[in-house]
Order: structure tokens, then sequence, then C-alpha cells
């Protein structure tokens, strides 16, 4: 709980509202161009979903740095610093749960929708009314609807990326502990070793895909196998991309002398989503390659 | 409960308010904040209000008059949407930012600018979703439960923007869900422990943790609508491997505690103001924080009792069940000691407190018919009938709604700094109350008559009782202009109000001065 000292209120700020406008135009513009893709037609909505990245970009940009200039004259107060390390905890929460969401999809589909497509509990007559030649498998790769694929073996790329992702783990944390030491050099290098491991594994997820397509006919619409295979690689892989950039804005400030042993916030808090991306990818890599 | 040892006074040049537009846009003020959230939510309910009297006015009679049916579900899909996440849950995001810094000592919410960005958020998400109803093919049609296929095969053009609209809705609600839970956990006045926190305070921290767990959930089922219907994915489609049940499964995931998210708040509201006017500490402090966390936690494990006819296993039937009349558990200590803390008590009934009897009795009506519903083999008599949605408005119009109304009765003087005109207020109250019933009871019988929801046209037999429905409908929708004229009076003048307006209130937000300075405290005040 707090301390007995006054407390410290941010001043008003443009970026929130350029955020919205932000956020909103993405919106619109995202709905827009998916609408336009689906009826093959050309529209303003790819042109405004890029006008939206581009001012969300903007509001970043200035956010960040007029909080980076308030925190390096020392207007924040301890209390919130607390307040930024839990918020961000927060915020990691709700992305565990937005994982979860395709992670439950995954158990629901795999020990459920297939089996009882497959006749099994009390659904024989589903199997018989249905698809009678079909039967239940995992990874599903002939559907009901007679799609058929290949699944993604463990070995190879997926174990290879696993074993870069913890290792960039583990290079992330020794970047903090020689943060919190004052070994600034330690710091620089394990935080260089982290982002170069963060890209490695984004090209070789990126090699893994353009293989899936070509040689396995792996793809998004090859049913609920490639269904949950691309949503959870490919959010995992969106994560490991912000992660990275928010590595190498780090890795910047770094350069430029910021951060002290006791005062890291945004460090922090960096680390902590690298290593949950890192979590993620664990629970990926057992439940969509290996089981 | 809690009383403040030193009341924290204010120089008037603490109470410098940043003039014109930019006030409003750049603000990092949780009054001000507060303020835009509740009217934005004032704003929507009118909104959805006035498409739930054209739902009314189409089922005035048997037969199609007024509108097209695929207009008639445009009507139903964005009414929900609107209520649940334009109006009530806005209003209750309003709430917590005026009132949880006050309450706790704090002199702001943990993140001011972040807290104008998830307000802000709101009127373009809110822009985004009515403009598709204004798109070829019109807007989105499929119930605000947007059940596969209906929203995937079957579903207009405008359901990306659908979900995008939702996205961004839930980016709002998570950030303001992580501030206000923030706040609670850092920015409490030393000496206010947990237990010693409003249980508005206690109730919002369960429902913005509600929040944080449920909100991504509903964005991965937007997502995989948006995946299943433009880029070929089968998540719900069995040719696949997929199943249209399991989108139920996700959206009642998150569904469920929504409902919770709407009404937990609610209660603390309740708990606040019956011991106020009944000058009375409110009766099983303690359970009540208990109550709350069973609910919240309860909530994860019922969702599937929205599904009970779609073919699960009896196992799994008789295990949402059990799980689902156990809530009536703590709801029911919650009820008890409602009315424990008014028995002996010296009771007045001035507006808030009307509300608040209201809400006692007609939520606990819906709380049963919610039991009713609750048995598996009866529910399959009921399901999708008119008796759920009597069910589901009486927890959140006569519930949710008649709460939001007592709080803005509740803490209006301490907001504007002026008593409002409590003739015309009880006028509403009264023109209100009325009119929810005839609204919202008929509808049990047609339902139990097997009347479907959802439907523009009805058999000829249940006429009289969609006119007496209809008739409330209108009432109810007019009686609420009563109390946007009470608002606007009370905010332009009156009588001029006390730092504690009510004789039973308690809480800190009793100590300062009406209107409330627009920065409370620069200095924690002490609490013992």
């Amino acid at each position: 709980m707090a301390e007995q000292q006054s407390y410290y209120v941010p001043a008003s700020s443009p970026w929130p509202i350029v955020g919205a406008v932000g956020l909103g135009l993405i919106a619109w513009g995202a709905g827009h161009t998916v609408i336009d893709m689906s009826k093959e037609q050309d529209g303003y909505g790819s042109t405004v979903l890029i006008a939206g990245l581009i001012v969300m970009a903007v509001m970043l940009f200035g956010w960040f740095r007029d909080q980076i200039n308030e925190s390096m004259k020392g207007l924040y107060s301890d209390q919130l610093g607390v307040s930024y390390k839990q918020g961000m905890s927060w915020f990691i929460f709700s992305e565990v749960m937005f994982f979860a969401a395709f992670f439950g999809a995954l158990f629901y589909a795999r020990v459920i929708a297939v089996q009882w497509l497959g006749g099994d509990s009390n659904n024989a007559m589903t199997n018989e009314v249905l698809w009678p030649e079909f039967v239940a498998h995992w990874p599903l790769v002939n559907t009901p609807g007679g799609t058929e694929t290949q699944a993604m073996g463990w070995y190879g790329l997926p174990a290879i990326n696993t074993i870069i992702l913890l290792v960039s783990s583990v290079t992330c944390h020794f970047a903090h502990t020689g943060l919190e030491q004052g070994k600034r050099k330690q710091l620089t290098a394990m935080l260089g070793v982290t982002i170069i491991l963060g890209m490695i594994f984004l090209y070789l997820q990126g090699a893994e895909y353009i293989h899936a397509y070509e040689e396995l006919g792996l793809t998004l619409d090859s049913g609920i196998y490639g269904n949950t295979f691309y949503m959870l690689t490919g959010f995992h892989g969106l994560h490991v991309t912000l992660g990275t950039v928010m590595l190498i804005i780090m890795f910047l400030r770094v350069l430029k002398g910021h951060f002290t042993p006791d005062n890291h916030f945004a460090f922090q808090a960096t680390s902590w989503y690298w290593h949950f991306v890192d979590v993620v990818w664990l629970c990926l890599f057992v439940v969509v390659y290996v089981l | 409960m809690s009383t403040a040892v030193e009341a924290t006074h204010h120089d008037a040049h603490h109470d410098h308010k940043p003039s014109g537009i930019g006030r409003w846009l750049f603000t990092t003020n949780h009054k001000d904040i507060g303020s835009m959230y509740l009217w934005f939510s004032f704003i929507m309910f009118l909104t959805g209000g006035a498409m739930a009297m054209v739902i009314r006015a189409e089922l005035f009679q048997p037969g199609l008059q007024l509108i097209e049916p695929q207009f008639f579900n445009q009507m139903t899909t964005v009414h929900g949407l609107i209520m649940v996440f334009g109006a009530v849950m806005p209003a209750f995001t309003g709430l917590a930012n005026w009132m949880i810094p006050m309450m706790i000592g704090a002199p702001d919410m943990a993140l001011p600018r972040m807290n104008n960005w998830s307000f802000w958020i709101l009127p373009f998400a809110f822009i985004i979703l009515l403009g598709s109803l204004f798109m070829e093919g019109g807007g989105p049609a499929f119930g605000w439960t947007f059940y596969a296929p209906l929203s995937t095969t079957y579903s207009s053009d405008s359901t990306a923007l659908f979900v995008f609209s939702v996205h961004i809705m839930g980016i709002s609600s998570i950030m303001g869900a992580i501030n206000v839970i923030v706040t609670i956990m850092n920015m409490r006045a030393p000496g206010m422990n947990y237990m010693k926190m409003p249980l508005f305070v206690w109730t919002w921290l369960i429902t913005a943790f509600l929040l944080i767990a449920v909100m991504p959930v509903l964005a991965g089922a937007v997502t995989m609508v948006l995946t299943d219907k433009y880029f070929g994915t089968s998540f719900f489609d069995a040719a696949g491997g997929g199943d249209p049940v399991m989108f139920q499964h996700i959206f009642w995931f998150f569904g469920h505690p929504e409902v919770y998210i709407m009404i937990l708040p609610s209660f603390g509201i309740i708990s606040a103001i019956i011991p106020a006017f009944t000058r009375k500490r409110l009766f099983g402090y303690s359970s009540m924080v208990y109550a709350t966390a069973a609910i919240a936690l309860l909530s994860f494990l019922v969702w599937a009792h929205h599904m009970f006819t779609t073919g699960m296993p009896v196992f799994a039937e008789l295990f949402f069940m059990y799980c689902t009349m156990l809530i009536a558990v703590p709801t029911g200590v919650k009820v008890f000691n409602w009315v424990a803390t008014m028995w002996k008590g010296s009771m007045t009934f001035e507006t808030p407190m009307l509300f608040a009897l209201a809400f006692v009795i007609l939520f606990t009506i819906g709380g049963f018919s919610g039991l009713m519903l609750a048995i598996t083999p009866v529910d399959f008599q009921y399901h999708d009938t008119y008796f759920v949605v009597a069910h589901f408005h009486y927890v959140l119009v006569s519930g949710a709604i008649f709460s939001i109304m007592a709080a803005a009765y509740y803490w209006l003087p301490k907001w504007t700094g002026h008593m409002y005109d409590s003739t015309l207020a009880k006028t509403h109250f009264w023109a209100s109350v009325i009119s929810v019933n005839v609204l919202f009871f008929p509808m049990h019988f047609a339902g139990l008559a097997g009347m479907p929801r959802r439907i523009p046209d009805y058999a000829t037999q249940f006429a009289d009782v969609n006119q007496i429905t209809s008739i409330g409908g209108f009432a109810f929708g007019l009686s609420q202009l009563i109390f946007l004229w009470v608002v606007i009076k009370c905010v332009k003048g009156g009588e001029k109000a006390d730092a504690k307006p009510w004789e039973g209130a308690e809480g800190l937000e009793w100590t300062v001065p009406s209107p409330a300075p627009y920065h409370t405290f620069e200095k924690p005040p002490k609490v013992d």
C-alpha cells in the first residue's frame, strides 16, 4: 500500500484521444478490408486501415516519448511504478485468457467434436447420418467434408524453435540481472542476443509456414486441425513480433543510457512479456505439435 | 465500515478546470471521464431503448405490419448489444470512475491517461456498430449472442464490422477493468484495508477480475467467427471437424461471467444505499464480500446452462444444473442481508431507497425465474421462449438499470452540488416501477404458453398479452425521459447540497464538499 506521500496525477495528454481515433480507423478499415476482400472489390477499407495503423504508430511513439521524458525527469512516484507493474501483470493475464479461448477450441474439437462426428459417446447416429465414412482421428488430416492435408511433425523446425525461444528467455533473464547489478555490458550483449533469437524464431516460423503450405498442403482452411494450428501459432507469432519490437526499443533505450538498477519498469514489463510469450509457446509446442 | 478521521478540504486553486472541448478530449480526471461514461451510457440507453420501442411496436399486433423480419432481427440484435456493451457496462464503469477514487481516498484512477483512452474508444466502436445498420444487406441480425452458423454462413456482409467493433469495445473494457483493479489494489489510502472498503469497491474489484478474465475470450470468439466467415476456417462447421455447439461453449464461457459483470456492481450500490436510508450498518458485511467472490467463482462453472437443449451428455446437464442452483445460495445470502439490514431500522423512502427496494424485490423475482430455468428438464420447455426474455429483463432492467438509477439519485447531489427535484424523481420511480412490471411480467405467461422469442410474428392467442407488454414498454420508455429531465434540472441548479445530504450515508465520499472538488485528495486521507 501507498506510503504517506503526496499523490502524483499525470497531466492531461492528447495521446489517448489520438489512440481512440487510431483504433476506430483500424476497426472500420479492417472491417471494410475484409468485406472488400470477400466481395473481391476495391474499396477504401485498406486505405483507412493503413491510416489507422499510422495514427496508432504515431500515438504509441508520442505517448511513450512523453512517458519516457516524464520518467527521466523523475516525475513519477513509487506508487505509480507499482500501478504500472500491476497493470502490466493484469494485461498479461488478459492475454493468457485470449490464448485460452483458442486452446479451449483445440481441446473441444479434438476431444469432443471430432470424436462425436466419428460416432463416439451416444453419437452413433450423428456419424451414420452425416458422414458415415468418417473415422475420428487426430491430427485431423481427413475432414468429414473431405479435405485432405498432412500433419506438422514436432521434430525439425518446431523443436529447434522451441530451443531458440527457451534460450532467448534465459538470455532475457540475464539481461535483466545485468541491469539490476549494473553490469551494462552484460545487459547490452544479452539483450542483443535475445533480439536476434527472437528474429531467428520468426524467420524459422515463416519457413515452417511455407513448408506447411507448399509441401504439406496444410493451410488455414484445411479443417479444424489447420485452423487451430494456424490461429494458435499465428497469434503467438504476432506476440513474438510485438515482443521483439518492444525488445528493440529497450535495446535502443539501453544504448542511450536509460534505466537504472532500481528504475526500469519498461524493461521489466518487456521481459515479463517475453517470458509470457515463451510459456505460451511451450504449451503450444506440447498440445499443438507433440501430442 | 470506514469513517474519515480528518476530512480533507480543498483550496479553490485546486479546483481549476481546463476549459473548452480540450478538457473533455485530453482529460485525465476521473470525474470528467466518469461523467462522460455516464452520459454516453445514457445516450446508448435511449438508442437501445428506441430499438426496443420498434420491437414492441411490431409486436403490438400479430402479423407483420411495420417492419421486415430481417430488420426486426437487426433490432433485437443491436438492442441487445447496445444495452449490454453500450448502456449497462459503461454506466458501471462511469460510476466506478466517479466513486471508487473518492471511496478509497485516492486522488484519481491509477492510470489516468489509459482511463481516457478506454472511454474514447467507445464512441468509435458504437458508431461503427450502428453505422453497419445502414449498409447494404443490413447490420448484424443474428442476436446479441451471434450463434454460429447464423453469424457465419448466414450473416450479412457487415459482420466484419460487428467483429471489429466488438474487438475495440473489448479493448476498452479490459483497459477500464485493469484501471479499476489497479486503483483498488494500489491506491487505497493508508488504513483503508480490504475489509474496510465499501461494498461497491469490493464488488467492482471482483467485476474487474471477471472482465479481464472473459473479455479476451469474447475477442477469441469473434475472431473465430471472422475467420469462419471470411477466411475458410471451420471452427463452427462440422464438415471441417468443428462444431457449431463449440461456438456456444466459447461464447457462454464469456457470456455467463458477463451477466455477473452486469449485476455485481449493482449489489455494491444497493449495499451502500439500503444502510444509508435505514440508518443502520450493513448486516453481514464480510458475508457480502464472500458471497460476491463465491458468485464470481461459480460464474465460471455454469455457462452450459444456456445450452441445455444442444444435446450435451446427461452428466454435463446435471453438473451445470447443480452448479447453477448453487448460485442461489450466495445470492440468497445477499438478499437476506439486505432485508436484515432493514429489519428494525429507521427507514425513510427517498428516491434512491425506492429504487433500491424495487431492486431487491424485482431482482429476486428475476433470480427465481432463473432458478426455474436452471432446472434442466423444465428448461427444455422454457428454452427460447419469452420466459427467458422476462427472466433476463427482470435482472437487467429492474435489476441492473434500477440500481444504476438508484446510484444516480444517491450520488447526484455529490456530483452536481445540487439537490434534485424529488417530486419529479419519485414520479420517475413510480412510472418506471409500474410500467416495467406491465412490460415484463406478462412475458412470463407468454413464454410459459410457448411463445418463441426473436420472432416478429406470433399466433393470435398471444395478442392480448403482447398488447399489454407493448403498452408497458412504451410507458417505460417515456418514463425514462423524466429521468433525463431530473438530471438536466439538477445539473443546472437547485437547492444547494450539503457535503452529506443523506443523514445515514457513510463513506469517504461524503467527507468532501458537494460538488466534489475537481481533484479530491492531494494527500491520502487517514482512515481508521
